[in-house]
């Protein structure tokens, strides 16, 4: 829960000197390895995307069913995570190749490019876990601080966050609608329209590849190819839904009140996305499979270095907070989901009320910096 | 239904399967020329043409438009990671290298691009490629009596137009080139001109060693060819030549051609300057402290941004020409045509940006 770390003053300006040294160092020694690996991975995703839907064509034996399917959720996993978030992130966009580009690239999902990088990109990464102003605290439908106020429809998140982690990619494209600021006159009931006929086309060019061509095209495998199609999804919509919900919401990440945000430095922001992220650990194919997610609090402190170097800095980092005093939260998938589910599962009741509500942390550390 | 009809519409019908990507996306992994949106280049060959200068023969992939002798061409390389655009003339007529084109580049002192393409680029490399461009082409048919005035790689269309004129038929122009090079062994095509001046004798060849005879005046043309300011002229080399002649030539103007290399010298890299949006057609002065994003704000263009901080990447836009300075780490860049971040960008110099 918030409200469990309170800091001895701590020197976040140095903080945030040391942190700007590691980016720099990053930044100048980007080169030929970053983009090798960046175009290897994006083609051993489309490799295994055509080998999946292949194998699914032979899906009258049920292993092929079973390696096609497998092959094509990986894929889409890849294709959303390590490639499509990041390349969206513009980590990639300092190759300059148009390709491989921030401002170009679509992904396999329901959210148009476009929408997810304002919602996700501006509004998320730079008000990180501020109450009020990040949208992405319990996507504005689940409460997962205790500072939301109680309200008779979270008894039932317990059930929607299952629900919306089957189907998290229609989720999210609905969230970046921001419907719920146009009763108050915040957004635009044209804009948010606009945005939704941009969705509904995404999700019926989807629907019409992976539920009726490909099906079509696989004549009597039809329904296998169908069902396959489907299960790769939903398999790419748990995982994701999985790992993007142990970023900011197990045990240990902090929730923080708009007055933080009041001329906040550079040091400050560092510490603000430090605290309200949380790591996962795991071994370098996880960590790709995460979308290096996993590097959570790495990814907040440099959304926009390649995820490759996340892990080569992750140790440098925890040693700086260890130095400054600060904590570092990680944790194993396991124990990280759980976190999860626990706060999903209790927060669903009222309460619990805050102990030092009246001093919120954030506040104390500004004061202590 | 003809061919091509029937091709964009499996092509419309294949992109069904392959959304949000498209079919060549998939195809390219095959091979990497079947791509139209993005027209690329292998390269076949490198042949050392003087200690400082390679042609690169390169096979154009599918979109390539066949060009005219003299024009020019932007080739894109991935040097280090990062994609580098640089214009470059064609070196040879169409199809007189099968289905190749080539390209002839001269190492610059410091020059990252060209240093890479003449001393690093290996056989099967891709390169993205422009469609040809540029007006410096012989009319059709070709005048009469020509006079070609070169000096260093300035050789290259040229050599392109020679490759695709007609020497040996009777009815063929009557050509003078003027070639400058410090030595003998410095002269690009060094051994092809000198043989084609021996075989064919409407092509005169003068060549100029710039270290023993020092620079080519204005009156050394005369010398070498009195009816210079007759004849159909084309000069291409440093901008000091071709301003020294150009102020010297009293013909017809429509007969006087030049291909500069280098437009006007990159402004040094200062602080701030006048900036252009292109799309908007609005300009502003800026110091070398106010972030692009906001100079745009404050003229009143329309700026996409996001975090105003360079992390979310909601303010990236098409640089035209300049160079910008990061305010992050001081390092100055800009090639044109490269994507910048407006929020932490600022001007080092004159700026166009494509808003």
């Amino acid at each position: 829960m918030p409200g469990t770390f309170h800091p001895a003053p701590v020197d976040t300006e140095g903080f945030g000197r040391e942190l700007d040294k590691i980016r720099d160092e990053v930044l100048a020694s980007l080169g030929e390895r970053d983009a090798a690996y960046i175009r290897r991975l994006i083609a051993v995703q489309r490799k295994l995307e055509l080998s999946g839907r292949a194998l699914l064509f032979a899906s009258w034996l049920p292993p092929a069913w079973a390696a096609g399917t497998a092959a094509l959720a990986v894929a889409k996993i890849l294709e959303n995570m390590e490639i499509g978030h990041n390349v969206l992130h513009g980590q990639w966009d300092w190759m300059r190749d148009p390709k491989i580009h921030s401002t170009t690239w679509e992904w396999d999902t329901a959210s148009p490019a476009d929408q997810w990088k304002h919602s996700h990109n501006f509004v998320h990464h730079t008000w990180t876990n501020v109450l009020g102003k990040d949208r992405d605290i319990g996507y504005s439908a689940m409460r997962i601080t205790p500072e939301q106020p109680w309200h008779p429809i979270y008894l039932a998140q317990p059930f929607y966050n299952a629900l919306l982690a089957l189907f998290f990619e229609y989720g999210i494209a609905i969230y970046d609608l921001e419907l719920e600021r146009i009763p108050s006159g915040r957004k635009d009931p044209k804009e948010a329209f606009a945005q939704a006929r941009a969705v509904a086309a995404k999700i019926r060019r989807q629907i019409v590849k992976d539920y009726i061509a490909f099906p079509l095209l696989a004549g009597p495998a039809f329904l296998p190819v169908l069902l396959g199609n489907l299960t790769a999804n939903l398999a790419r919509n748990v995982w994701a839904h999985t790992i993007i919900f142990c970023g900011h919401f197990p045990e240990g990440a902090e929730v923080f009140t708009e007055d933080r945000l009041e001329n906040e430095t550079r040091g400050e922001w560092y510490v603000r996305q430090l605290l309200g992220s949380c790591n996962i650990d795991g071994g370098r194919l996880f960590h790709i499979m995460s979308g290096n997610l996993s590097h959570q609090i790495e990814h907040h402190l440099f959304p926009d270095l390649p995820s490759n170097r996340y892990a080569e800095i992750a140790p440098r980092v925890r040693a700086l907070c260890e130095r400054f005093g600060l904590p570092y939260t990680s944790g194993s998938l396991a124990r990280q989901v759980g976190s999860v589910w626990k706060r999903v599962l209790r927060l669903a009741l009222p309460g619990p009320s805050r102990p030092s509500a009246a001093e919120p942390p954030a506040s104390t550390l500004k004061a202590a910096a | 239904m003809s061919p091509a009809t029937v091709l964009r519409r499996l092509s419309a019908a294949a992109q069904w399967l392959t959304s949000p990507l498209l079919p060549e996306d998939y195809l390219s992994l095959i091979n990497p020329l079947w791509t139209t949106r993005e027209l690329c280049g292998r390269v076949e060959a490198v042949h050392a043409e003087t200690s400082d200068a390679a042609t690169l023969t390169i096979r154009p992939g599918r979109g390539w438009v066949p060009h005219r002798p003299g024009q020019w061409v932007r080739i894109g390389v991935d040097i280090d990671g990062r994609r580098h655009w640089r214009t470059f003339s064609l070196s040879s007529a169409p199809g007189s290298s099968g289905d190749c084109v080539t390209v002839t580049v001269k190492a610059v002192q410091g020059g990252l691009v060209s240093n890479h393409l003449v001393r690093r680029t290996v056989v099967g490399t891709v390169l993205r490629l422009g469609r040809p461009e540029g007006v410096f082409v012989l009319p059709e048919p070709p005048p009469p009596r020509l006079l070609f005035v070169t000096a260093g790689s300035g050789i290259t269309p040229v050599m392109a137009m020679l490759d695709g004129l007609r020497l040996d038929s009777a009815g063929g122009p009557d050509i003078v080139l003027v070639h400058s090079a410090p030595t003998p062994d410095d002269v690009i095509f060094g051994r092809r001109l000198r043989s084609l001046a021996t075989r064919h004798s409407r092509l005169r060849l003068y060549e100029r060693h710039t270290r023993v005879e020092g620079r080519l005046r204005p009156a050394d043309l005369a010398r070498l060819c009195p009816d210079w300011t007759e004849r159909s002229v084309w000069v291409c080399g440093p901008p000091a030549m071709l301003d020294d002649i150009a102020a010297h030539w009293t013909g017809p103007a429509d007969e006087f051609h030049v291909e500069r290399f280098s437009l006007a010298p990159a402004a040094a890299a200062g602080s701030g300057g006048r900036v252009r949006f292109t799309r908007s057609g609005r300009e502003a002065e800026t110091d070398g402290g106010t972030p692009l994003l906001v100079v745009g704000e404050n003229a009143g263009v329309v700026m996409p941004s996001g975090c105003r901080m360079g992390i979310c990447y909601g303010c990236v836009a098409r640089l035209r020409s300049g160079q910008v300075r990061d305010v992050r780490t001081g390092q100055v860049h800009g090639d044109a045509g490269e994507m910048i971040q407006t929020c932490v960008s600022v001007a080092a110099g004159p700026v166009e940006i494509e808003l």
